[in-house]
């Protein structure tokens, strides 16, 4: 029986209740052991994180090799993108269909990738058709055929992709403002290419990739599922042990973005797509978790971040808000974003200055910074509950030298952050200018 | 956040093919299910790997029980369900999972709003309680209600009106069924979210949100036996409600193939979808369901698939092909062929030789060769969902929902196992007609350009 149209309750849970539930519990979560991390290195020197999870019949295997999509030649963005998308098209004996065929009626799932610092994979294999996997794992990397027919078809797929992506204003503000803060600097590239020169790439160019920049030295791999540290050793060896023992160096220039500016991509559309940003921290700075911790309360925290709190909860000018550390080697990068009608852009633009002006200038309270380390640490078990994440956790642990027992540690960096730790490095991270870029009809800009 | 993924994807999970059946538990999940006394359907999927519970409580209600002229509003309420009780403030419902470290978020689809928290397991009593909390005691304020409108409003911007795909695809639906409210956008049509009220919101929320009406999906370290007396404790207080019968109009006979066609000045890249009307695991004519699922693999699931080899690679007319099938919808759903141009390739071209195709399976079936092997892959595919705590909740959630059963779930192995080649032939003459179907294509401007 309604009360009243503002005072609804009907029988259920007493309010007291819930009310002394909260106050019982303490906020964070017992932090459950880690699972356990074995160090594998493999006789010839693959070196590899894994966690072992019997409970399910398959494995998960992530591996990056370093130098990305940043290192293509300069007359070849896409090179590393292209060949990742044909490394799966067939190999040794297996043409293209035979190879998919392969895949496919064994359940197995072997993809690349390229970003702009790595060059990617995962594999992942039901147990019973584990030493299949590997050796088509094995003949990708060796043997890539480059088959006229599925050359003639990956191009086809990427060049259809990026004429899409003409005019998605999501893809056109995030190239818009790598573009502009880092011209001349190879991150300026477009990981994918342009139609000019996914063009112009040829079967010799991505055999050149193939040798020169896969090599033992710079892959690291992680693995979670049904696997054994004996048998992953082997297997290592078998899937990996025929690359050479180097790569070709692809050491990028360390580069500080382009900032103070705001460029706007006109695009008929009803809504803008924004992008803001500027350098971020190094990951391996004393501050990297103190500035972690401000970022989340800013704009990492979706419901819980200021960004979220002032630009959506209270105004309702948009879906969507957020910022986040982008861990780029050679220039890493504090980045975010807002989508919101062509008549609020600026207004939206405003009130996430004002909120970073804030937290540079370190209005941060015990309350706040109490929320996020409760987060932070209470949620960073869900990120390990599936071999998938767990294997792609484990190769970002080696890529970015975080240690074997980096799930141990992880907690207590955050907890040891003080206010006085992120004020000082809110400081040091936003109290600079931003780059924006905007795509869309911004009115006012 | 706060949004509305349409109902995902298999109900797949397998036996363990080829592995010791002693180290696996025979079925699939392994789910426990009972009962409440208020009638809630409690199902709990245990999985140990990590101390974390992923809780789910999905209500039997969605877009297609929308009220007329109020398209939408089971999102709007979706989203209003956060904006607080009379115990948790407006906006601090999330605030308070973050806190316990938690994640949190809902959905909303044509037969179900679902909400759930994925957070360390001895925090399960404190979401259970916060849950039942809202799923009675939501108080609204207009200062909550109607900025959350225009949320809504640019959530409808950026995921359709920014995207010629998407309004292609709301256009499509519409013309697929000419009746029945499946033809509703899950977002609701812009002039009708912004006539929304605090009272049309409260309103369904009173009609449709009871624990007779929701079914609750706990997965990850817990059993039934330990989530009992805080179900018992926690939603086991709310008193069952009549509930109004879930009653669709139902869609008339459809005689007509239908064509849409939209010109957008912003689409550089043509795509084409062919949509058929299709039963479902539980609607008429569901003896096909199963394989209608082996057919759209067969057809279109991947590379080494019909449409793939054929469109794709063997004529190089297509950039890319495929079908889609799901069987979980109340009353009706659609079985569809996309494809999407290489340049120089004409969509008429494009839908001739589609069309080649589905003659082609039409007049000859499907070979006993392809049938197995796509069978077998299917099944052991679905080993992998068990590693997901939130597809396992996912799987239960949107099937209970929709009124199939907790054995049906579990069984799918086997039933796909057993689909014949006769079936698929039988399930692919009973929807691929085109006169049911309708056509949409997506071009570039100009003619009839839209900004």
């Amino acid at each position: 029986m309604k009360d009243g149209p503002d005072h609804t309750v009907r029988a259920g849970v007493p309010g007291t209740m819930l009310t002394a539930l909260l106050a019982s519990l303490t906020h964070t979560p017992a932090s459950p052991p880690a699972a356990k991390v074995v160090e594998v290195t493999s006789a010839k020197g693959i070196k590899a994180y894994l966690i072992q999870e019997p409970s399910v019949p398959f494995m998960s295997m992530s591996f990056h090799f370093r130098g990305g999509a940043a290192a293509d030649p300069p007359a070849l963005p896409g090179l590393a993108y292209m060949t990742g998308g044909l490394l799966d098209e067939g190999a040794g004996p297996y043409d293209s269909l035979a190879f998919r065929t392969e895949l496919e009626d064994n359940a197995i799932r072997l993809t690349f990738d390229a970003d702009r610092d790595g060059f990617t994979g995962e594999l992942r294999t039901l147990t019973a058709n584990r030493g299949h996997a590997v050796e088509l794992l094995r003949l990708a990397l060796t043997s890539p055929r480059f088959d006229e027919e599925p050359v003639a078809r990956v191009r086809s797929q990427i060049l259809t992709e990026l004429r899409r992506r003409e005019t998605d204003p999501d893809y056109l503000a995030s190239r818009a403002w790598f573009e502009t803060a880092f011209a001349g600097h190879p991150y300026a590239h477009p990981t994918r290419g342009r139609p000019e020169s996914i063009a112009a790439i040829t079967v010799e160019d991505m055999r050149a990739f193939v040798a020169s920049r896969l090599a033992r030295a710079n892959l690291s791999v992680g693995v979670a599922g049904d696997i054994t540290p004996e048998d992953l050793s082997a297997l290592l060896d078998h899937a990996f042990g025929e690359l050479p023992a180097e790569a070709v160096a692809t050491d990028i220039p360390p580069a500080a973005p382009a900032v103070g500016l705001t460029k706007v991509v006109p695009l008929a559309i009803p809504q803008s797509v924004v992008i803001f940003g500027h350098g971020g921290i190094d990951r391996h700075d004393p501050d990297y978790y103190a500035a972690h911790v401000g970022n989340y309360i800013l704009g990492g925290g979706g419901f819980s971040s200021r960004l979220t709190e002032e630009v959506r909860e209270k105004r309702g000018l948009a879906y969507s808000v957020y910022s986040y550390l982008y861990d780029l080697d050679a220039a890493p990068l504090w980045l975010g974003g807002v989508a919101t009608n062509n008549e609020q852009v600026a207004q939206s633009i405003e009130i996430v200055r004002a909120e970073v002006a804030r937290m540079a200038k370190g209005e941060v309270d015990e309350g706040a910074l109490g929320d996020a380390k409760t987060y932070l640490t209470g949620s960073f078990p869900l990120r390990l509950t599936s071999n998938d994440q767990v294997a792609k956790m484990l190769v970002g642990m080696l890529v970015h030298d975080l240690g074997a027992d980096f799930l141990d540690r992880r907690n207590g960096y955050i907890e040891a952050v003080t206010l006085e730790d992120v004020r000082r490095a809110a400081a040091r991270l936003f109290a600079g200018e931003m780059l924006v870029a905007v795509v869309g009809s911004p009115v006012g800009l | 956040m706060r949004d509305l993924r349409a109902a995902v994807g298999s109900l797949g999970v397998a036996l363990t093919p080829g592995s010791s059946a002693a180290a696996q538990p025979a079925g699939v999940f392994n789910p426990e299910t009972f009962t409440l006394d208020n009638g809630m359907q409690v199902v709990v999927v245990p999985n140990r790997r990590a101390p974390v519970v992923a809780h789910w409580v999905w209500y039997r209600v969605g877009t297609a029980d929308s009220p007329l002229g109020k398209s939408g509003l089971p999102h709007f309420l979706e989203h209003l369900m956060f904006k607080g009780t009379e115990e948790i403030p407006p906006g601090a419902f999330s605030k308070i999972v973050a806190r316990h470290g938690g994640n949190d978020n809902a959905m909303t689809s044509y037969d179900f709003t679902a909400y759930y928290q994925m957070i360390a397991k001895d925090r399960l009593e404190l979401v259970m309680t916060m849950e039942a909390d809202r799923m009675v005691n939501l108080r609204l304020a207009d200062e909550q209600v109607y900025p959350e409108r225009d949320v809504i409003l640019e959530e409808r911007r950026s995921r359709v009106d920014n995207e010629p795909g998407a309004l292609l695809g709301e256009q499509l639906t519409a013309t697929q069924y000419l009746h029945h409210p499946y033809r509703l956008p899950v977002i609701g049509w812009f002039h009708e979210i912004a006539s929304y009220t605090r009272e049309d919101a409260l309103a369904f929320y009173e009609r449709w949100y009871a624990p007779n009406n929701a079914i609750l999906v706990v997965a990850g370290d817990v059993t039934a036996a330990e989530l009992k007396p805080l179900a018992e404790r926690t939603y086991g207080r709310i008193p069952a409600r009549p509930l109004p019968e879930r009653a669709r109009v139902k869609e008339p006979p459809q005689h007509a193939a239908r064509r849409i066609v939209l010109h957008h000045e912003r689409v550089r890249q043509p795509t084409l979808i062919r949509s058929y009307l299709a039963p479902t695991f539980t609607s008429e004519g569901k003896e096909h369901a199963y394989a209608l699922e082996v057919l759209a693999e067969i057809l279109g699931g991947g590379q080494t698939s019909r449409l793939y080899r054929a469109i794709v690679v063997e004529q190089a007319l297509a950039a890319g092909a495929g079908s889609f099938y799901r069987g979980v919808s109340l009353d009706s759903t659609t079985f569809r062929i996309y494809a999407s141009p290489r340049p120089g390739t004409d969509m008429t071209q494009l839908e001739a030789a589609v069309d080649q195709e589905l003659d082609r399976l039409l007049a000859d079936g499907v070979t006993a060769a392809e049938l197995e092997r796509t069978k077998r892959r299917m099944v052991a595919e679905a080993i992998y969902a068990r590693d997901s705590l939130q597809g396992a909740a996912r799987v239960f959630g949107s099937a209970l929902t929709v009124g199939m059963a907790v054995e049906e779930v579990e069984s799918w192995p086997e039933r796909i196992a057993a689909v014949t080649a006769e079936e698929v032939a039988m399930a692919a003459k009973a929807v691929l007609r085109l006169e049911r179907s309708v056509t949409g294509v997506l071009l570039p401007a100009p003619a009839g350009t839209m900004g």
